[in-house]
């Protein structure tokens, strides 16, 4: 995928201007928030699944090298072909390779992030090969030839109306007169579409969201069954997965289960959960012949031991884009790459440089809601925190806000000044606003071109602090 | 690609501050994946001898799966086509080519057209075992193998699921204890299905529909063999 990263200020701004995108975000923050409110509730166990998640996590990273030559000796054990990837370039070439010695014309996908990340549907398409998306989502967005606005829920971003503009401009051989408009019709005609894609393909290619070391199984949770008619009905069955998607053995996996499908739909379980080992056994009367492994890197070995060592921890639930305030306003594509949300804002700067996505990790009020719900507990705003001062190490930061930051800076370490000039400062615009508020002020354009600035009332908060402690003008030491 | 596979491991250990686990420390990771610890198990699955069952059912009744409970596997060809006649589907169906799903009186059901094997894309349903069934969550646990082909649970349109009380566990945990006791540790078939209610999505505008690829419906015959199996 081509990043946009850079243009986020503009991709945020045309966000906002659309209705059409506004209507169907609404659809995410009254969801999925509210379901997986009721599925915690519903396990008292749910806290200590997160604590232990974390800790099965943290230990399978502190051990990577060995979980990863075990999961190769286990795997391969089993009769599957591993593929150790350095990079996106690396995996492409390994997943055409495999396809066109399948003599493949047609590869159905299941869905897969790491998909996303390669740009694999690009590559096989340049190389003569049709590559089906069969998830719903995933199959939406293919026909539209957009990039997925979410990491579960890829077509979040539209409304049914346009979907059924898309199927009928795209289903020429089905009747002009039928009637789709309920949700129910829509994914009636794609399941019908997609049917015959899935008894035709040569291969069949899909994520994972686990790979067990113990038993060199890959793992994928789905809802709609597309990702099993995706691996158990073509010859060759081809997973792309990242290397921090290894655990340790099936009571980690236990544990990681529980707590994905309530943190990311609110469901106790999704609906299909599969482990494949291998391919076809003797004596199985289905099932794929060959069964590879892509396994990626792509700039994930290089945050190991970084401050950005614990975004690693992720499961991808989508959780942090739920509840973040800043992913409802401007959804997914304005981020401008492969993971939007509080996780894309951590991860895309690692993966495709700082230089590019540097405003990402300012797309945060640091409200702290994508770290609370979290289940493998990742630090998100703090690791955004990292990037930017990054960003400002490396002068990406626009020269008017370096400077005012280096003022405040300045004046922050001299408290008494400080206190002093807050004073007076907020004693002046408080006589100065109209009606306690500004509609303009010199250096806050940025605010106050799209609403107004309320004006101080009373004395500041120092002050009051300072007369409640009783040390008039005192230094509290301000400590966050 | 093997260039690859170093340089990753490398890269690992460079951030790991460390070389290669040799002596104890590999020895200790050994032992883990032997006997690995076990996270917090839901207290709901941990009831009771007659409890899982109760649980299980309601739990799959959550999921949209439909349930009925049999006397004995006897029983099982009569309830397919009462269910199938109940839900205007044809009167045929493709069996997994288990021994003792094979060995069920179909005869008593002359009208029923009745096949083994993987499932044919034209297949309206399929009927098969399974090996577990988990209370926790209501979830089915099926293993592929020469009596189990994976496409019965993702083909046809219905899938009905014959289970025995005796094979309802209450947490993921004692289905792999079940799993292990058969294969060995580190073992698997090629397929594990863990399957929670029929097919769907939620893909557009977060209405969940029913039926998306897999089937649209899972019904599930429970077979009261507790007496039998009781120890
Ligand atoms: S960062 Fe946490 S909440 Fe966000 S997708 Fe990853 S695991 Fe889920």
């Amino acid at each position: 995928m081509r990043s946009t990263a850079h243009a986020f200020t503009e991709n945020a701004k045309r966000a906002v201007e659309d209705p059409q995108l506004k209507r169907a975000m609404g659809h995410v923050r009254k969801g999925f928030i509210e379901k997986r409110a009721k599925a915690r509730a519903r396990l008292p166990e749910f806290e200590a699944l997160r604590d232990a998640g974390r800790e099965i996590k943290d230990h399978t990273l502190a051990h990577l090298d060995f979980y990863l030559e075990h999961y190769e000796k286990t795997l391969t054990a089993a009769g599957g072909r591993l593929h150790w990837c350095a990079t996106a370039e690396e995996a492409r070439a390994a997943i055409l390779e495999i396809c066109r010695q399948a003599g493949a014309r047609t590869v159905t996908k299941g869905k897969s992030m790491i998909g996303e990340e390669i740009a694999i549907n690009d590559h096989l398409e340049a190389n003569g090969i049709t590559p089906v998306e069969t998830d719903l989502g995933e199959y939406i967005i293919q026909l539209r030839r957009e990039p997925p606005s979410h990491i579960i829920a890829p077509a979040v971003h539209l409304t049914k109306d346009l979907v059924e503009a898309d199927f009928r401009a795209h289903h020429k051989q089905l009747p002009e007169g039928r009637s789709l408009s309920e949700p129910a019709e829509l994914v009636a005609e794609a399941r019908q579409v997609l049917r015959q894609r899935y008894l035709e393909a040569e291969v069949g290619i899909t994520g994972a969201n686990f790979l067990v070391a113990e038993t060199g199984s890959s793992v994928i949770v789905t809802n709609e069954g597309n990702g099993d008619l995706t691996q158990c009905l073509p010859k060759v069955h081809i997973v792309v997965a990242s290397i921090e998607k290894l655990v340790p053995t099936l009571e980690d996996l236990n544990v990681l289960l529980r707590v994905l499908a309530r943190s990311a739909t609110g469901q106790e379980m999704s609906t299909y959960t599969t482990l494949s080992t291998g391919p076809r056994r003797p004596g199985d009367p289905d099932g794929p012949e060959a069964y590879h492994v892509v396994l990626l890197d792509n700039g994930r070995s290089a945050m190991i031991g970084s401050e950005f060592h614990e975004a690693l921890r992720c499961i991808r639930c989508g959780a942090c884009m739920n509840h973040c305030p800043v992913y409802h306003a401007i959804g997914g594509h304005a981020y401008g790459w492969v993971y939007p949300g509080p996780i894309g804002s951590v991860l895309n700067p690692g993966l495709i440089g700082i230089e590019e996505a540097h405003h990402l990790p300012n797309a945060s009020t640091f409200c702290g809601r994508c770290e609370s719900v979290c289940p493998m507990r990742i630090p998100l705003p703090r690791m955004m925190r990292h990037w930017r001062e990054k960003e400002f190490e490396r002068h990406l930061t626009p020269a008017s806000v370096r400077t005012g930051l280096t003022l405040w800076a300045a004046l922050a370490r001299r408290p008494r000044l400080y206190q002093a000039l807050t004073r007076i400062g907020s004693a002046l615009l408080g006589r100065l606003g109209k009606r306690g508020r500004f509609e303009s002020l010199p250096l806050a354009g940025g605010w106050t071109r799209f609403r107004d600035m309320p004006a101080p009332e009373g004395p500041t908060f120092q002050s009051l602090w300072a007369e409640q402690r009783g040390t008039p003008g005192g230094t509290s030491g301000g400590k966050r | 690609m093997s260039g690859a596979r170093a340089a990753i491991l490398a890269g690992i250990r460079r951030g790991l501050k460390r070389g290669a686990l040799s002596g104890d420390a590999r020895a200790e990771l050994e032992s883990r994946l032997a006997g690995p610890p076990v996270g917090p198990v839901p207290d709901r699955s941990r009831a009771n001898h007659a409890l899982p069952i109760d649980l299980f059912e309601s739990m799959a009744a959550e999921v949209a799966a439909t349930l009925e409970r049999l006397p004995d596997s006897e029983a099982v060809p009569g309830a397919v086509a009462r269910y199938l006649k109940a839900n205007n589907l044809p009167a045929a169906l493709r069996l997994a080519p288990a021994d003792d799903l094979q060995a069920l009186p179909w005869d008593s059901e002359p009208l029923l057209s009745v096949e083994a094997g993987p499932a044919d894309p034209g297949d309206q349903v399929s009927v098969t075992g399974a090996f577990a069934g988990i209370a926790e969550t209501g979830t089915l646990m099926l293993l592929s193998g020469p009596a189990g082909p994976t496409t019965l649970n993702f083909l046809p349109d219905n899938h009905i699921v014959v289970l025995r009380a005796s094979d309802v566990v209450g947490p993921y945990e004692a289905a792999w204890e079940r799993l292990r006791a058969r294969n060995g540790r580190g073992s698997l078939p090629r397929t594990v299905n863990f399957i929670t209610g029929p097919s769907r999505t939620a893909d557009i505008e977060q209405t969940i529909q029913l039926g998306a690829h897999g089937p649209r419906r899972l019904h599930i015959l429970l077979i009261d063999d507790r007496d039998e199996s009781a120890s």
